[in-house]
């Protein structure tokens, strides 16, 4: 259990330089550049960003990432608290090494991480399963990289749920099912949407895996990251812009209503 | 005599089949996920022999784009750390109008697609952007030159200092610091000598993430970078390169780098978070 | 409904919690099990409810051996420690979450847990959350939650141990009440024998997972097996070569001839107690006096004094064993 020092936050020596800095430093490299986004977006009016989202090869993209990423996000909230649960409170040999398996997508580079899963499931596959040019390619590729999300925002709260309320839920007549599902589940739920939020956010904008593995074939295989990056390519940087800001609104709000619904259902 | 009553361990809640199945299922869906793709990149890395690996590690190009990623990744990790020892210390220890905003911007970089960045980055400090523009009439190139793969590089990566350090000096407490402050010391002597030292494991515990994070970086360096061999090409760009133009050996010796690289980052970084967490 | 276990024992690992345990709780009453930490007593009770599984023994609940049955099936109510509230649910849903499980119709649950709500005063919390609980109003509830199923067996495992005294005090003869109108019979853990003496028909001693007596307060209070539990259950001190209550002892400051000579080290004054340390002979020994006793004798640092063991009995009686 973790002991907080709650220590007074005072307005001390420096802060307002520091305050300035940093948000000179956030500015720069971030504010400005994503403002500009939104502001080439609208460059051309609104109609006409609207337009460059929803020309038929963008729109196509983009409801194609919408639709891959939420499938994706809800099998990862499956597996990943099977997985944070196996890891919590199960013991095997090999489990410390599985813990810092759970972490590589984090580390490895995008791109590797396609290389990694073409060659095992795509044209040249010792398994002979090749899925590459596919839809699933894209749900593979982006399960991979999302894997940890849920894992590890799950996973604390697991450690540090009250084994008692457990066995008081037993003790009352519910069964090993019913305890999971009346007593833990509800109280893994904050965890579970957090990593939820992230996992989808990270799955809309994802590029280096997938274009490896779903070769970007127009209307079929190609992600808006994808697309956007053609755009940017072919010297459209309007197009770019509105879709990219579309892909900004986007996780903008899921993160936004994850969040109310997070603090509505955690209480107590 | 024992003097704690041992914690008693919960009988079996999930019945032993049970158990059996979760974790087959779990390993399961992690090695066809994690493990074997793995397991092959290894092998296909390695498949025609160390000498092949080798040579493919020391051509030129392949030397040149290490080179130009380190330094790439030293810039962007070293403007992350002071901000990221600034940002926490801020959030953590000072309040001021504001600070819950800052608290949210420094989370951005997470939300925002690789692409996105590259493209924010062109508009701001491209030939025509804003800051861009003026740049380049002073002789001074971003885009589609080092200096961009830099910010690239330090956007991606901007939180994970902050977010390794902020935790930290939050359950240490201020006691130390005010203990050296009544003491005499001068700010910046508290910060060097007391803040310094004690968050040591965190700090470096995200600058090992940052640096794992930026020496990875690819869909952000596609954008705003040139690809010029020996200036502007990435290790991640070169694997680009080299599948491109059919060299599969050395697209999988450089990944089974980035691969190793990556786990040795992750080994590293367990246990200086075990060791930071044991100092509080 | 009875609880007895016949030599139960447990290990955890190179631990030893339970050594051949074997106990008998009457039907209706109140029991104790007090030992210091380590004595195996939170051990026993977890085994008695199922929380744990015994390396050997039984254990019988109404005299069906429910050794190998789960803790669903035992029909023991049971009081954590730390209350072990549902963070999630409210607290009419706490304390209504045996009887859903049941699948018992929402009129009964509703007319149940009003009815037991008003047995705990929590009448008014209901659809609060555990969190904006004090602690004494949660351990309340969590006794409401485990007596909504109406269970032949209520077990408490150290239930105002997180607690304020002022409120522990309260809390404990509120619960001696509540069974003397509702007769379930109850087994309470606790490390505090103050507590147990207080509240408890019958204590059971413990140390090391083995029991060391068995019996009423009194019977274990004034005769006591052995010198362990003589200390563990209240003050001692050794006088002639014996374990005696210090207000068992006489002072004069007369001389006679059936009383060892002593001199006065300190006198400290503790509420309505004076505790008179002396020197016997190289060896320290403390008496208890009451206070205007204490004064009249008019004892100082130094003083020469004569001490005697009341009604001049053996320091122990034989102890009654089961």
């Amino acid at each position: 259990m973790s002991r907080r020092r709650n220590s007074a936050r005072r307005a001390g020596q420096g802060t307002g330089i520091g305050v300035g800095l940093a948000t000179l430093y956030l500015s720069l490299l971030v504010l400005l550049p994503l403002g500009a986004v939104a502001w080439k977006a609208q460059s051309g009016g609104l109609a006409h960003a609207w337009g460059q989202v929803t020309a038929p090869q963008p729109w196509a993209a983009l409801k194609m990432t919408l639709a891959v990423s939420v499938v994706v996000t809800l099998i990862n909230v499956i597996t990943g608290t099977l997985i944070a649960w196996v890891l919590v409170r199960d013991d095997f040999a090999g489990k410390r090494a599985v813990e810092l398996l759970i972490d590589l997508p984090f580390a490895l580079p995008t791109i590797v991480a396609g290389l990694v899963l073409l060659s095992l499931y795509g044209p040249t596959s010792p398994l002979h399963v090749d899925i590459a040019f596919t839809r699933l390619a894209i749900g593979l590729a982006l399960l991979f990289v999302t894997l940890p999300f849920v894992v590890r925002t799950v996973q604390p709260v697991l450690m540090e749920l009250d084994r008692d309320m457990e066995s008081a839920a037993a003790l009352l007549g519910a069964s090993g099912l019913a305890v999971v599902r009346r007593v833990v589940l509800p109280n893994l739920l904050p965890a579970m949407l957090t990593g939820a939020g992230l996992a989808f956010g990270r799955a809309i904008g994802e590029f280096g895996s997938v274009s490896l593995l779903s070769g970007n074939l127009p209307f079929h295989t190609e992600v808006s990251a994808v697309n956007i990056y053609n755009q940017i390519q072919s010297d459209n940087p309007v197009g770019a812009a509105a879709q990219s800001t579309m892909l900004l609104a986007i996780a903008a709000v899921v993160l936004l209503a994850l969040g109310l619904y997070r603090r509505r259902a955690s209480r107590g | 005599m024992v003097s704690i009553e041992v914690p008693a361990v919960a009988a079996q809640k999930t019945p032993i089949r049970g158990k059996y199945l979760l974790r087959v299922v779990a390993l399961g869906y992690l090695a066809l996920l994690l493990l074997l793709p793995m397991a092959l990149l290894c092998y296909r890395a390695f498949g025609h022999g160390l000498g092949a690996l080798w040579s493919s590690f020391t051509t030129s190009e392949a030397r040149s784009a290490v080179v130009v990623t380190l330094i790439v990744a030293g810039c962007a990790v070293a403007l992350n750390t002071v901000f990221g020892v600034g940002a926490a210390i801020l959030l953590v220890r000072r309040s001021f109008p504001g600070r819950r905003i800052l608290d949210v911007l420094v989370d951005i970089p997470q939300a925002v697609s690789p692409i996105v960045v590259g493209l924010a980055l062109i508009l701001v400090y491209g030939k025509f952007g804003i800051v861009g523009g003026w740049l380049e009439r002073h002789g001074i190139q971003l885009i589609f030159s080092l200096p961009g793969i830099v910010l690239a590089t330090a956007f991606v990566s901007l939180p994970l200092v902050v977010r390794a350090v902020a935790p930290v000096l939050a359950e240490l407490g201020d006691e130390q610091e005010q203990a050296a402050r009544t003491l005499g010391a001068s700010a910046w002597h508290t910060f060097r000598r007391v803040t310094l030292p004690s968050i040591r494991d965190a700090l470096v515990y995200g600058v090992v993430l940052a640096l794992a994070r930026s020496l990875g970086e690819y869909g952000a360096v596609t954008v705003v970078s040139g690809r010029v061999v020996g200036k502007t090409l990435t290790m991640t760009l070169l694997i680009d390169d080299r599948l491109q133009n059919f060299d599969q050996q050395a697209a999988y010796s450089m990944a089974v780098l980035l691969a190793l690289l990556a786990v040795g980052a992750l080994l590293i970084s367990r246990r200086l978070q075990s060791r930071a967490r044991r100092l509080v | 409904m009875s609880i007895s276990t016949r030599n139960v024992s447990k290990r955890f690992g190179a631990f030893t919690a339970l050594d051949d345990v074997s106990i008998d709780i009457e039907s209706g009453s109140l029991t104790a099990l007090v030992g210091p930490s380590g004595s195996g007593k939170s051990t026993l009770l977890r085994v008695i409810a199922g929380l744990d599984v015994a390396d050997a023994g039984t254990v019988r609940i109404d005299e069906h051996d429910a050794t190998h049955l789960p803790p669903q099936r035992r029909g023991v109510g049971f009081v954590f420690q730390h209350y072990a509230p549902f963070k999630h649910l409210t607290v009419y849903e706490n304390v209504a979450f045996g009887l859903r499980v049941r699948k018992t119709p929402r009129s009964d649950v509703r007319a149940r847990v009003a009815e037991l709500l008003d047995l705990v005063h929590l009448e008014k919390f209901a659809s609060r959350y555990p969190s904006q609980l004090s602690g004494g109003q949660r351990q309340r509830m969590a006794l409401a939650r485990a007596l909504a199923v109406r269970p032949r067996v209520l077990l408490l495992d150290e239930p105002f141990g997180a607690l304020d005294a002022q409120v522990r005090h309260e809390l404990r003869l509120w619960l001696r009440r509540l069974h003397d109108e509702m007769h379930v019979t109850t087994v309470i853990v606790t490390h505090d024998q103050e507590e147990a003496m207080e509240v408890a028909d019958e204590i059971v001693v413990l140390r090391d997972g083995r029991v060391q007596q068995v019996g009423s307060p009194d019977d274990v209070y004034d005769c006591p097996a052995n010198d362990w539990v003589m200390s563990f259950l209240g003050p001692v001190t050794e006088f002639d070569g014996q374990l005696v209550r210090p207000h068992e002892l006489e002072l004069t400051t007369v001389p006679d001839d059936d009383a060892l000579a002593a001199w006065v080290v300190r006198v400290t004054r503790v509420g309505f107690e004076t505790r008179v340390e002396v020197d016997v002979d190289g060896k320290p020994v403390y008496a208890q006096l009451a206070r205007d006793a204490a004064h009249l004798l008019r004892l100082a640092p130094g003083a020469r004094v004569y001490l005697r063991h009341a009604s001049g009995r053996a320091a122990r009686d034989t102890p009654k064993v089961r």
